[in-house]
């Protein structure tokens, strides 16, 4: 039976709340500093890139957040056989209050109905955390912050769409995604990187969407259509000319992630889960010796 | 580059282009969601020498206590301004704010406010938060903070080279307009072609 000490995964939880808000992985760097090289000199998106790559230094450096919308904590945690959710769940519950008091998160969970905020980011359903069962004996916990402003131009829809003309095919599916990312334009601070969900139902529609987020933007999608249609995608997007911000500019998205479901007879929806630039996930696995391991 | 000091007159800002880069220095407030519904609802008095010739800066902080009482700002970008559409250009007119300071642009109600009672919109970079933290340089007050929580309370700052580019000015120049229009031709060619 796996066991850990409560207060040590507390405090390994809470360094990995630290990362996620304060130190933009490895791959999403090379990407902005691709996408810097890829602007013409003297261009606003050139100027935009070189102050994004200096904050993302300075978060790092000062460890404070690279945006101050620590976003929607959400959690991938896969666990062992027979090891409780529920206590996990309160451990994180308790390094995501912690984490606010030393301001690696600001506190994000309002009330719905009263409008109060909780204060301590923790409320219903805030944090988000999916567990998932495997084989091996450690647990691992993937985490992504993810932002309002690119949360409120995610989007779904379901086809056919007749304004789009948009089929129930892989051609549908392209239509809809270079309509979302145009009526986007840079409101979810572009460049984004798309998490794509094909198929399901609404809800685990945009549950595939948003795990698919949790890849590498450089890897390639196992399935070899979905992986064309991913690399056209990129291709085409970034001939909208959004730019950083929506200042215009020669990238739009650094990425395509794309997920399948089956889905009904009657109904085919195509979610999108559009996330900035600030595109913050770390993961952490923990052996059952107590190791820590971050990426 | 454009160094703007708060207070500002509505000349100096008329004088702004669409384009323009800019630095800003002095006082202003930050107010977003929560805050604009409030001044929508209640049109408080209080409000007039703390926005008047200021700007409104779209900001939900992430913010530290210290010891003595004191707070400074750990990490302050923009927020997306469009949902402030309903109330931003009375508000403006209203106190006779200068400019609100977000990100992602405004729609055609602001656009023919900024006009109207001579402003701009300043858009700052998003997910710039750990560097515009450095340039709010002190936090003088904060007003309903209880009722509105952290991010969405009033911060009474003082800013210092605070940079920001004027994406719609008050002769109806909107870059985003401007991005949009471009971007629908190229969009259309790719779905419909």
């Amino acid at each position: 039976m796996f066991q850990y000490d409560e207060k040590v995964l507390k405090d390994q939880l809470l360094e990995l709340i630290r990362l996620a808000a304060t130190d933009l992985p490895k791959d999403v760097v090379e990407s902005i500093q691709a996408a810097h090289q890829n602007e013409e000199d003297g261009s606003a998106a050139r100027s935009v890139f070189g102050m994004i790559l200096k904050n993302i230094e300075l978060a790092r450096a000062e460890s404070t957040p690279i945006c101050q919308d620590t976003g929607t904590n959400i959690y991938l945690v896969h666990i062992p056989e027979g090891l409780s959710m529920r206590k996990l769940t309160k451990l994180i519950r308790e390094a995501t209050a912690e984490a606010v008091e030393k301001s690696y998160l600001r506190p994000n969970a309002v009330d719905s109905l009263t409008g109060k905020n909780s204060g301590n980011n923790v409320g219903d359903g805030q944090p988000y955390i999916h567990f998932e069962e495997w084989d091996n004996d450690t647990i691992e916990f993937k985490l992504m912050l993810k932002g309002g402003g690119c949360e409120n131009v995610s989007t779904q829809y379901k086809l056919p769409d007749v304004g789009l003309s948009a089929g129930r095919d892989m051609e549908g599916v392209y239509k809809v995604i270079i309509d979302a990312v145009n009526q986007a334009q840079g409101l979810g601070c572009a460049p984004g990187i798309l998490g794509i969900g094909i198929g399901g139902d609404r809800m685990s529609s945009h549950m595939a969407a948003k795990t698919q987020l949790f890849r590498k933007i450089p890897d390639t999608n196992d399935n070899p259509d979905l992986a064309k249609l991913e690399s056209r995608l990129k291709d085409d997007l970034n001939k909208l000319g959004v730019g950083p911000m929506g200042f215009g500019g020669n990238t739009t998205v650094m990425g395509v992630k794309i997920g399948s479901l089956h889905r009904l007879p009657a109904s085919f929806f195509v979610s999108i889960s559009y996330m900035c630039w600030a595109y913050r996930r770390h993961s952490m696995i923990l052996k059952s010796s107590g190791e820590v391991s971050y990426d | 580059m454009i160094k703007l000091q708060l207070p500002i007159s509505e000349a100096a800002i008329r004088q702004l282009k669409m384009g323009d880069e800019v630095t800003i220095s002095g006082m202003m407030v930050t107010g977003r969601d929560a805050a604009h519904k409030y001044i929508h609802d209640n049109w408080p008095d209080w409000l007039r020498p703390i926005l008047e010739n200021s700007m409104i800066y779209h900001c939900g902080p992430v913010v530290k206590r210290h010891e003595d009482g004191s707070w400074s700002f750990v990490a302050a970008g923009p927020t997306t301004s469009i949902r402030e559409e309903p109330y931003e250009a009375a508000v403006m007119e209203h106190y006779q704010v200068r400019a609100v300071i977000g990100k992602g642009g405004m729609g055609e109600k602001t656009l023919a406010g900024l006009a109207k009672s001579g402003g701009v919109y300043l858009h700052a970079i998003g997910g710039l938060a750990a560097s515009l933290a450095k340039s709010v340089v002190k936090v003088h007050d904060v007003y309903m903070l209880d009722e509105l929580g952290v991010p969405e309370a009033f911060w009474h700052i003082e800013v210092k080279d605070f940079p920001a580019v004027v994406t719609m000015d008050s002769h109806g120049g909107s870059l985003h307009k401007a991005i949009k229009t471009q971007s629908d031709e190229v969009a259309k060619k790719l779905i419909f072609d």
